[in-house]
């Protein structure tokens, strides 16, 4: 069984500017990787690529062992995502944007599915809401109902907790651990806050510059590198990225 | 192309206009002026020409089929403009979803909302000024059919110019079918116009709609050769079109644009 997510020497060049430099990384079935880095690191810009939003300049990317520029479609038919930089429409109901978008995923038995969801992240007694009208984290709720719609195997996540209260954040944790952990669902996460990356990913990459320069198990990866927690091995890629070697 | 994913894209164009007034009035509403207006516009210049020519079917019937032809096109680019107002193009092409099945989605939704405002058009200029459809005999088919294919093709241009330039452009499309109008012929015969604008008539599909529309009118049979040609001319707009929009696509997937649409990012 192919790898849920295989990303080989992938770049991003805009004229001189190298936003993504050859990365390779691979998700794995049940296994949350955190996606970390510095603004402008080129975390986005990867999980664009992911997306097929953005036209690599070289390298490949796979996901279910589909080509993403030869079926896109097909490979887009396993996967989802979630941002907080991409809310659901603000014009259209909780369970009218769900219901488009279920129609777009192909979802099966979508009435059962939406009321699923809707039941998953509580928002049941918003369904006939505008999205609009939402606080932020109900929209961010919103955008994670969506994102799990289609019971994806590959699950990319933006900052999903970014406008998140520290409890809802802490429920929606766990909602998304237990769905990777469950199916066979890989999800790849960015995410700038370590407390919570070290409680859900098995794996961190850290970005910089667009390159991968480090990767490991985020409980002992400070210590292999001499920092006492991922934050502060985290300040030392932002400011001191040379100094560093991916393992 | 998938059916699910082209209805995903109608049905959300249906859930917009149900739950708006805002949305609905446009449908009928200026159309429906249109008719009144021109309808006593004609009723005047029958009262003061000469007995025996009728304007209603000749300006009347003229300001039905532009009005319909404009109807399409800017349902074709509503229903993407809606995506660029909700900043709704990261969800949607992150998704399966084919540019195929999208620009379907666009056209199957313009036929819904055109189709409303032909119905009024037709109700009112027919209940309160007798335009009949029949006068123009069979032709009417080749007829809608060449504005509406003219209006998908102007329509899915319109939206690949706001997907490539930004969402500040918008102010730049609505007015296309003006531009169009005076080569097309709406209200005069093309003879009327210079040599150099007759040339530039030539390739615009409704200029052979509105030349048999008068043609019928006078007592000549339409001109069938012309009218083929007229539906094969706007199948080929129609495929350029097509070909334009995917190609701005790609432009869009190669430099970011369409993760980060907004009128700030287009260089």
């Amino acid at each position: 069984m192919p790898n849920v997510l295989s990303v080989e020497n992938l770049s991003k060049k805009y004229g001189d500017t190298i936003a993504v430099d050859g990365i390779s990384f691979d998700v794995e079935r049940n296994e949350i990787v955190g996606l970390l880095g510095p603004n402008g690191a080129g975390k986005t810009t990867t999980i664009n690529m992911v997306l097929s939003v953005l036209e690599p300049t070289s390298g490949s990317i796979h996901i279910e062992g589909i080509d993403v520029a030869r079926q896109r479609s097909q490979a887009l038919d396993c996967t989802n995502f979630a941002a907080v930089y991409a809310p659901l429409p603000g014009n259209l109901t909780v369970y009218q944007n769900l219901h488009v978008f279920g129609l777009i995923y192909g979802v099966r038995h979508l009435p059962d599915r939406i009321e699923s969801v809707l039941e998953q992240f509580e928002l049941r007694r918003f369904r006939n809401f505008k999205s609009g009208v939402l606080s932020s984290g109900e929209q961010t709720r919103l955008c994670l109902a969506k994102a799990l719609l289609n019971q994806p195997q590959l699950l990319l996540l933006d900052e999903p907790t970014a406008s998140l209260d520290p409890a809802t954040a802490r429920d929606i944790r766990t909602k998304i651990r237990e769905f990777a952990m469950r199916g066979l669902c890989g999800v790849l996460w960015t995410s700038h806050n370590m407390y919570e990356v070290e409680h859900v990913c098995d794996r961190v990459l850290f970005l910089s510059h667009g390159k991968i320069l480090l990767e490991g198990d985020p409980k002992t990866l400070p210590r292999e590198h001499g920092k006492s927690t991922l934050e502060e091995l985290f300040i030392a890629v932002a400011r001191e990225p040379l100094a560093l070697e991916r393992v | 192309m998938s059916l699910n994913r082209t209805f995903a894209i109608v049905l959300r164009q249906f859930y917009l206009v149900r739950g708006s007034p805002a949305r609905v009035l446009p449908l009928f509403a200026w159309v429906g002026i249109d008719m009144v207006l021109w309808g006593f516009i004609t009723r005047y210049l029958n009262a003061v020409s000469s007995a025996g020519f009728d304007f209603v079917p000749v300006l009347l019937g003229a300001v039905l089929l532009w009005d319909f032809f404009t109807r399409v096109m800017h349902g074709v680019t509503i229903a993407f403009m809606e995506d660029v107002w909700s900043r709704n193009f990261l969800n949607l092409f992150a998704t399966p979803l084919a540019i195929s099945d999208y620009v379907a989605g666009l056209v199957v939704s313009s036929i819904g909302t055109s189709s409303v405002g032909l119905i009024v058009m037709l109700f009112l200029a027919s209940a309160i000024f007798g335009l009949s459809f029949v006068s123009y005999g069979v032709a009417i088919i080749p007829f809608l059919l060449v504005l509406f294919l003219f209006g998908v093709a102007l329509g899915i241009v319109g939206a690949a110019i706001v997907l490539r330039f930004g969402p500040a452009t918008e102010w730049f499309i609505w007015p296309i079918p003006a531009l169009v109008s005076p080569f097309a012929g709406v209200f005069y015969p093309l003879a009327t116009l210079p040599t150099w604008m007759q040339y530039f008539s030539r390739i615009v599909p409704p200029s052979y709609v509105f030349e048999n529309v008068r043609a019928i009118i006078s007592g000549h049979p339409p001109s069938v050769n012309a009218l083929i040609w007229s539906v094969v001319l706007a199948v080929i707009y129609v495929l350029l079109a097509c070909w334009v929009f995917t190609g701005v696509y790609r432009h869009s997937v190669r430099t970011g644009l369409v993760a980060r649409y907004s009128a700030e990012t287009v260089s």
